[in-house]
């Protein structure tokens, strides 16, 4: 325990800032090299707590080890290598740089070993998340970090009252699972599911994220939503709540990629939705459950990544998110569309891709434990998954009716990143055990079976036939969805507006009020001046006092 | 409908977007669609719950949820969706009393 451990998060801080500070012919380099250094340190790390620091007067745990902290901390060092490659040449050095300090946090969270450490990484990357954000350069990017940053501080104040309070009263911080009985672990509870994008806020994320650039969107989908399930895992594993938690979440986000039109903010929902499964598995609480999470939160940042890359190209060549102006990109764009289908199939756990095998594992895990309502629940969602995100996300963009835009194929970094990408997606969906043997337990899981994949496809066929012959119920407006952040957006404004005014109309009212009167009293003053002021007390008996006083001053200062 | 360009590049007729194709589409879609109904005929589906060993079952119960879905959000719709500029006021906030007041 006493060799040596260097911390792989600070390693990825260390190349973000040297990344800032370099010439700009170096900053490349620096930005794929940085990943795959912290990569070969992930694996260093080996298994329980590794170093302890002293942190303002705490003995803390900076670096613990196990599978599935590594296999985290791996997936978030893999999509920053991937991030990084898809947007070196096109993004700012400052949005790279904050995308690798937003990287850096959430490995930091993966391999934290008590609280105290795992908040400080929880606010590196709230904090560096907003700036990628605000790289969108619009005034909505920036009205929406602001929105994003004020949501993500309450959900960290919000933990960090529960981390106090468990401090005070148990006298420890270690991670553990934890129960709800009481204030301080519901507290822990509802500031990580905020990160996770839970009810009753799960608007910020399709707030925030489609107004970054085409670059920030690929490193925003990853981190934060998925830091939050690894800390439910580590936290809450089998806590029934989160069970309904996430079955709400999966299908609020079928439900509202449905309505929306813009394409990276169906793919923003269909986050949601994906992490509601997750959040289920975590639920559900067995191993097959909880190694099934774990997998599907390693499978989703591949995927999800692919189809926000996906997107990106095409909103890079054309300037254009929204479906309802889109379409027919598959003639110039050949290969941005290949990859967006391959990401499209994966997310909708079409057999040979990565979904396959981790989402069947969530599932399976629900009927095993006899959970019926749940089971018939997911699998309605699956089908719900192809709907709204495995055929509407490429249909619309790629094809659909013919917009008339012709864009050049994304530039060779943005293509190189995609076809990485989508060998993954297939890559585990061919060989499961790539990733079966990285699960923080035994797999003894088999995801190929005839059975298996002859429902999957009919369950997803057939879920494709619904989505066709649904398509005039499908005609993309031009549109928002109201949601909770309704409050926010409309509801305080309008409390603002409604309180100015009475407040105006208060003061309008007093100084009316104090006007009238005081032109009374004035009026009074000035025509019959006499009978207020020197009538009654003449000139003499002032200067009398005045004499006295002066009189009493010498005597004072002669004494 | 407003996205009528005048110009028609020399690809907007594709082979994939020709009517004939997509007939052949349908009918190829059709073709797999049926095989993985009748595919249940020859391999036992080991079912959690007995209904969901019904020939088909993942067929009809995929379809009818995702009909209810986007029959589902089609009337969700109509009470949730807003014009896109919804969220593009500046609230209206009363007069400055310095410059409003200025008649005194």
């Amino acid at each position: 325990m006493l060799e040596f451990v260097l911390p792989p998060a600070f390693l990825m801080m260390f190349g973000a800032v040297l990344l800032a500070l370099s010439r700009p012919a170096l900053r490349p380099l620096i930005a794929l090299a940085t990943p795959l250094v912290t990569l070969y340190f992930i694996w260093q790390v080996g298994d329980g707590v590794q170093q302890t620091v002293t942190f303002l007067g705490y003995e803390v745990q900076l670096v613990e080890g196990s599978n599935l902290r590594r296999l985290f901390a791996t997936v978030f060092a893999l999509m920053a290598f991937g991030g990084a490659l898809f947007a070196f040449r096109q993004s700012k050095w400052w949005e790279l740089s904050a995308a690798l300090l937003y990287a850096a946090g959430a490995i930091g969270v993966s391999f934290a070993g008590d609280l105290i450490v795992m908040f400080l990484f929880w606010e590196l990357m709230a904090l560096f998340s907003t700036v990628v954000v605000w790289c969108g350069g619009t005034e909505r990017a920036r009205a929406a970090g602001i929105r994003y940053a004020i949501i993500h501080l309450l959900g960290g104040l919000i933990l960090k009252i529960g981390i106090e309070g468990l401090m005070i009263q148990t006298g420890s911080i270690e991670i553990r699972a934890l129960t709800l009985d009481d204030f301080n672990t519901w507290m822990i509870f509802i500031g990580v599911l905020i990160n996770a994008a839970a009810p009753p806020v799960s608007a910020w994320l399709a707030d925030a994220y489609p107004e970054s650039s085409p670059m920030g969107g690929v490193f925003l989908s990853a981190f934060t939503t998925k830091t939050a399930v690894l800390s439910l895992i580590l936290l809450f594993p089998g806590q029934p709540l989160l069970i309904w938690i996430g079955l709400y979440m999966v299908f609020y986000g079928i439900i509202y990629a449905l309505l929306e039109n813009d394409m990276r903010r169906i793919l923003s929902y269909s986050i949601v939705n994906q992490v509601g499964f997750m959040v289920v598995g975590v639920g559900i609480g067995t191993e097959l459950a909880l190694n099934g999470a774990a997998a599907h939160a390693f499978t989703h940042i591949i995927y999800k990544a692919l189809l926000f890359m996906s997107a990106g190209a095409v909103l890079y060549r054309t300037g254009e998110s929204k479906c309802s102006n889109l379409g027919g990109l598959f003639r110039t764009m050949p290969l941005t569309a290949t990859c967006g289908i391959i990401g499209a199939l994966a997310i909708s756990s079409f057999p040979f891709t990565s979904g396959f095998i981790s989402k069947s594992m969530i599932s399976s895990s629900a009927a095993g434990e006899q959970l019926a309502l749940v089971w018939f629940l997911l699998v309605a969602a699956s089908a719900g998954v192809f709907l709204h995100a495995g055929i509407k996300f490429p249909w619309f963009v790629f094809f659909q009716k013919d917009s008339g835009l012709r864009p050049k194929e994304a530039p060779w970094n943005m293509r190189l990143a995609m076809i990485l990408f989508a060998v993954a997606c297939i890559g585990l969906g061919v060989f499961p055990n790539l990733l079966y043997g990285l699960l923080p337990y035994p797999v003894d899981y088999v995801p190929y079976t005839a059975d298996h994949v002859i429902t999957q496809l009919q369950l997803l066929l057939f879920a494709g036939l619904a989505f066709f012959v649904l398509l005039p119920l499908m005609k993309r407006t031009d549109t928002v969805s109201l949601d909770v952040d309704w409050l926010w957006r409309r509801g305080l404004p309008w409390v603002m507006e409604r309180s100015d005014r009475a407040i105006t109309g208060l003061r309008n009212l007093t100084t009316g009020l104090a006007g009238t009167v005081g032109r009374l009293l004035y009026d009074l003053m000035r025509e019959k001046p006499y009978r207020y002021f020197s009538s009654r007390s003449p000139m003499g008996q002032t200067a009398i006092w005045m004499a006295v006083l002066l009189a009493v001053v010498v005597l004072l200062a002669m004494t | 409908m407003s996205e009528q360009r005048e110009r028609r590049p020399a690809d907007a007729d594709h082979w994939l977007v020709r009517p004939k194709t997509i007939r052949i589409l349908w009918w190829v879609f059709g073709a797999i669609l049926a095989l993985t109904v009748i595919g249940q005929v020859f391999v036992h589906v080991h079912g959690y719950f007995g209904i969901d060993e019904w020939i088909g079952f993942n067929a009809i119960y995929g379809f009818l949820t995702c009909v209810a879905m986007v029959v589902f959000a089609k009337l969700l719709g109509f009470v949730l969706k807003r014009p896109v500029d919804y969220y593009d006021v500046e609230p209206r906030l009363s007069p400055n009393p310095s410059e409003a007041h200025d008649d005194a």
